[in-house]
């Protein structure tokens, strides 16, 4: 992956306005975080290959970035970006601690993600 | 040497290697042919690498590979992949899970079985293999039922559970263990930093500790 930019990311952004778009976005803290420090309330949550279509979205912030698509019944917003890559059709964006690791995803793609065993054969 | 199967059953690439490699690598030498079952990819894992290699939707490739080269570096000669989700095993049909467990020990007719002790695990995946293999376990008449060595590691533990019951020296074994964990690299990233600082990992290098469920 590598930083945002934030020209590349609103292209695609509005390029892909108004058509249906498959989504993966997840918020995680990671399994072990109350392990290691049981004062810590660990939360999360995942969501993918749900459909979505916005009729406007916006890429903003000075880094880490944050992303408001504006849906036809709601919002989908992400916070905590840092990091883009480039799939196929696929816009992987993630947003990535101190120490590397994951700490949101926000992924858009015209074709489903792929889902169970089949996806490594 | 003797014939006897080791069936390892855990959720996610690496559970094996963190807690048993050394009784892996042991029982393959000395025992028989060890069979792990890895019922995720660990997909949802959130390193990804030190410094970053790879992305959420790479992972799954990347960890299967380290996986395999893991496994041949443990001697696990039969290394199964069932293909569900990282995060999702708790939300699956226990007892279908339970089932397909019963039927590979039937099989398999492994004489021990190492998974996880059930409400010491930590990880929702974890209690959730547990729970089933333990459910499976209890399905098999008790004259044919292997032994069960459960891996225990919540910070309760030791005051609930008392000392393990069964330490396995594995000191013979730790340059190998090392390098087994070195194979699931998105995930160890900073494995010698870690050892140095956690007590827990250091004991784990010599010393694999199990529990004995009452089944």
């Amino acid at each position: 992956m590598q930083p945002i930019e934030i020209p590349v990311i609103q292209s695609y952004i509005d390029d892909h306005a108004g058509k249906p778009l498959y989504i993966h976005v997840e918020t995680t803290n990671g399994a072990y975080a109350t392990h290691r420090d049981p004062s810590f309330h660990n939360a999360g949550m995942f969501l993918r290959n749900a459909v979505i279509t916005y009729e406007r979205g916006v890429i903003t912030g000075v880094g880490p970035y944050r992303i408001g698509l504006k849906l036809d019944h709601g919002w989908l917003y992400g916070e905590g970006l840092t990091d883009y890559e480039f799939a196929g059709e696929q816009l992987l964006i993630a947003g990535h601690d101190l120490e590397g690791r994951l700490a949101i995803a926000f992924e858009l793609s015209p074709a489903p993600f792929a889902q169970g065993a089949q996806e490594v054969e | 040497m003797e014939n006897e199967r080791l069936l390892v059953i855990f959720p996610h690439p690496d559970d094996e290697a963190f807690s048993s490699a050394g009784t892996i690598m042991q029982h393959a030498e000395t025992k028989g042919p060890v069979t792990y079952v890895c019922l995720t990819l660990g997909e949802m894992g959130r390193n990804m690498g030190r410094p970053i290699f790879t992305n959420r939707e790479e992972l799954p490739h990347i960890r299967k590979q380290e996986m395999i080269e893991a496994a041949k570096r443990m001697m696990i000669e039969d290394l199964q992949l069932w293909g569900l989700r990282d995060k999702t095993v708790e939300f699956e049909d226990e007892a279908l899970l339970a089932g397909r467990f019963r039927d590979l020990i039937r099989e398999l007719r492994p004489s021990r079985v190492i998974s996880f002790y059930p409400g010491y695990a930590v990880h929702p995946d974890h209690e959730a293999t547990a729970r089933a293999v333990v459910r499976s376990l209890r399905s098999i008449d008790a004259e044919e039922r292997p032994e069960f060595l459960a891996v225990a590691f919540a910070n309760n533990t030791r005051d609930d559970l008392g000392p393990a019951h069964v330490v396995n020296d594995v000191s013979a074994y730790t340059d190998r263990k090392i390098a087994a964990l070195e194979a699931h690299a998105s995930q160890t990233g900073g494995l010698l930093k870690a050892i140095e600082e956690d007590p827990h990992l250091r004991d784990l290098l010599v010393n694999e500790r199990y529990y004995h469920y009452p089944l």
